[in-house]
């Protein structure tokens, strides 16, 4: 097996967003494809954010609890959303 | 369900005061976080539920992207790549939460190559009409979500946080599949048999994915005292059965079990219990497309070895250029 | 890296949030005489952007890591959408009761306008990195001259779509960079992709009759006009990326802009069109 990507931590301000906020994780060879590989997995690209990525190995923690986090996918991509497709009331919650 | 038949890892030995106060806290629903003290059994059968459920999402973009290249508008084929693009996402969200126990993505993968480690065995049915995306995105997405919603309050923090952010992504994936039925089971006779078809065909690998009943599992037991699995594969069955069937009804189509009835008494359905043999059958590897699916996996993570190896090698190389500059001007 | 032109101008937000409505006025669709060109020009860029959307899209579930599978994912994503809004509005200006879907789905390879570089199969990682980096600087080009477009539907989906094209040229030169300057074995394959794509990148800049009619309203550059931005986008790159500029001739293989494809483009279109052509008329 050949040498795994490292694992990186990815923290994300959204537009209106305070602080960065911890997303979730991804592998990436080196900090800036980190950055770009956040963008595609965290943000689907929705513009406006500001992303910080950490090499998860060079986070010291105590015992974490933080909640997890949500991001909506991009704005355009309307198919992404529940409410695009009309099922009739008849069929119930789905 | 797409982690069936895990394996839980509890002994029977007396509990030791640590995993007791292990056991209090989850019953106090307190989130249990990496690096906290856990039992080796919890982190062994979390591994391995964790990573049965990512290895089928990743899997699990196959089946239906098998169609994304013959989807038959442009709305259709966006709307199945993203479906797809997301199970990817869901695999990678779900490998993230398996590494904080201490595996390697990598090295799940090559437990999944080498066929040690399982995924649902629903993916190893092949999608054969368009109709098929409609069945997988209604049956087999609604059977996912039964199982997922309830995974959201699971013990383990990352596997929970996964899970939260899976189910409010996937909402759109089963009813983008029930749109596709219901423009397939209103359309031309062709459509409305394709429609038929796919249901037929998809009803009982459906059901399967809940896995056996449960009553006689021990495993079972214990991974519910650890809340990693929240309800009994019967009570999840039962209730997709009955949200189901008025789904089918309500598009015409009808649902391929002559036992199926309403119990006045039971406030639900009764219905036939699916194959069992087929379902072992298709988990040790026979099912129609086992082979198929693991050597397209396989593949594109052999074939895509040198291009792994080519970045590391530039990061590599580029951060002893930096180090180097660095020195340099020091 | 190339460092990329601003994109910031005050306009492009507010035109790009225009284009998904479709309704400026534009002089230009009520133009008898230049419709014909119109209308193929505008094949010419939704049908590219079809044809490379579908084959990175067959890169679904098969990509060398899940990031790379979803980045994939959304590059093909963005080239649909581009492809709706083109095909759309070819669609109006023919204005024969078309729709982008019946323009994707019900033409024969001889009425297809895209350029050849994007209907070759998409070979390994390397040649569809590669392509993708040689055809997102001809777009990026491109679309950054639509920008002061004399018609202004043009104009809102070309800054609709340069916001996201920006970003898929940094990821291609970017990747081109690091896979060229990888390994050996990636540093070969960045090369053999190159030597493969050269002869079809010279078909982007080739100025015909078509090209020329829409230049003439001030719709869009001549294609020649793109080719010296290309050229140092693409040298710069590929410098830094420790590969040379070919030698071969870049204009060997052409005629997509005008419906003359590869044999590639047969296949694909039997593929995609499947279910349009065997069942005609039906709703999906």
């Amino acid at each position: 097996m050949s040498k795994e990507w490292p694992l990186w931590e990815i923290f994300i301000r959204g537009q209106h967003g305070l602080n960065h906020r911890h997303v979730g994780s991804l592998h990436a060879p080196d900090a800036e494809m980190a950055v770009s590989n956040a963008r595609d997995v965290y943000t689907r690209r929705k513009e406006g954010v500001s992303i910080w990525v950490v090499r998860s190995a060079d986070i010291t923690a105590s015992s974490p609890s933080d909640k997890g986090p949500l991001f909506d996918p991009a704005e355009d991509k309307v198919y992404r959303h529940p409410t695009f497709y009309d099922i009739p009331d008849e069929v119930g919650h789905m | 369900m797409y982690a069936q038949m895990v394996k839980s890892e509890g002994g029977d030995a007396e509990a030791t005061p640590e995993e007791l106060a292990f056991q209090a806290r989850i019953d106090r629903d307190e989130k249990i976080e990496p690096k906290e003290w856990m039992p080796e059994g919890y982190r062994k059968t979390l591994i391995r539920q964790i990573g049965q459920h990512a290895h089928s999402e990743i899997v699990g973009q196959l089946p239906e992207g098998n169609w994304i290249t013959r989807a038959p508008t442009l709305e259709r084929k966006a709307i199945l790549l993203a479906k797809v693009q997301d199970e990817a996402g869901h695999g990678l969200y779900l490998y993230s939460a398996a590494e904080t126990l201490g595996v390697s993505r990598d090295e799940l993968l090559e437990k999944l190559h080498s066929g040690e480690m399982k995924y649902s065995s629903i993916f190893n049915y092949p999608t054969l009409t368009w109709a098929d995306m409609g069945a997988v995105g209604w049956l087999v997405d609604g059977a996912a979500i039964m199982n997922q919603v309830p995974l959201q309050r699971t013990s383990y923090g990352p596997y929970s946080r996964a899970m939260i952010r899976i189910c409010k992504e996937e909402s759109f994936h089963q009813r983008q599949g029930y749109h596709i039925m219901m423009k397939m089971a209103r359309g031309t006779p062709e459509q409305k048999e394709m429609a038929q078809d796919a249901l037929n065909r998809f009803w009982f690998p459906s059901l399967m994915m809940f896995g056996p009943s449960d009553k006689d599992s021990v495993h079972s037991e214990k991974s519910m005292a650890w809340k990693i699995k929240i309800n009994t594969n019967d009570e999840l069955r039962q209730r997709f059965v009955n949200e189901t069937v008025p789904q089918a009804e309500f598009l015409g189509l009808t649902v391929p079990d002559p036992e199926l009835a309403w119990n006045e008494e039971k406030q639900g359905y009764d219905f036939s219990e699916p194959d069992w043999a087929e379902f072992f059958d298709v988990i040790k590897g026979n099912g129609p497309c086992n082979r198929e699916r693991l050597a397209t996996r396989k593949d594109a993570w052999d074939e895509g070895a040198w291009f792994r190896d080519g970045l590391t090698a530039h990061a590599e190389k580029s951060a002893k250029r930096r180090a180097a500059a660095r020195h340099a001007a020091e | 890296m190339p460092s990329l032109p601003d994109m910031n101008t005050p306009n492009v937000e507010e035109l790009a949030a225009r284009a998904a409505k479709g309704q400026s006025h534009d002089p230009h669709l009520e133009n008898v005489e230049l419709k014909p060109a119109f209308f193929d020009w505008l094949c010419r860029m939704g049908d590219s952007t079809l044809i490379l959307g579908h084959r990175v899209s067959e890169w679904c579930g098969k990509a060398p890591a899940l990031e790379e599978d979803i980045a994939l994912a959304n590059t093909a994503l963005d080239l649909i959408g581009h492809t709706q809004m083109w095909l759309g509005l070819a669609a109006e200006v023919e204005d024969a009761g078309r729709d982008a879907d019946r323009l994707a789905y019900l033409r024969d390879a001889m009425k297809f306008r895209n350029l050849l570089i994007v209907e070759l199969p998409k070979g390994d990682m390397a040649q569809t990195v590669m392509r993708q980096f040689l055809f997102d600087a001809w777009h990026h080009a491109m679309l950054t001259r639509l920008l002061s477009s004399t018609s202004p539907r043009v104009a809102e989906i070309a800054a609709k779509a340069l916001k996201e094209v920006t970003y898929h040229l940094e990821r291609s030169s970017d990747l081109v960079i690091r896979l060229g300057d990888g390994t050996e074995e990636s540093n070969r394959r960045m090369r053999h992709a190159l030597d493969i794509l050269w002869p079809y990148t010279g078909e982007m800049f080739m100025t015909d009759s078509v090209d020329e009619a829409v230049a003439a309203e001030g719709i869009a550059p001549r294609a020649d006009e793109l080719r010296t931005e290309w050229v140092e986008t693409v040298r710069e790159v590929l410098d830094e990326a420790t590969l040379d500029l070919p030698k071969a001739k870049a204009d060997a293989q052409k005629g997509g802009k005008s419906g003359r494809h590869t044999e590639h483009l047969g296949f694909l279109l039997a593929e995609m069109q499947f279910l349009q052509r065997a069942y005609p008329g039906a709703e999906w």
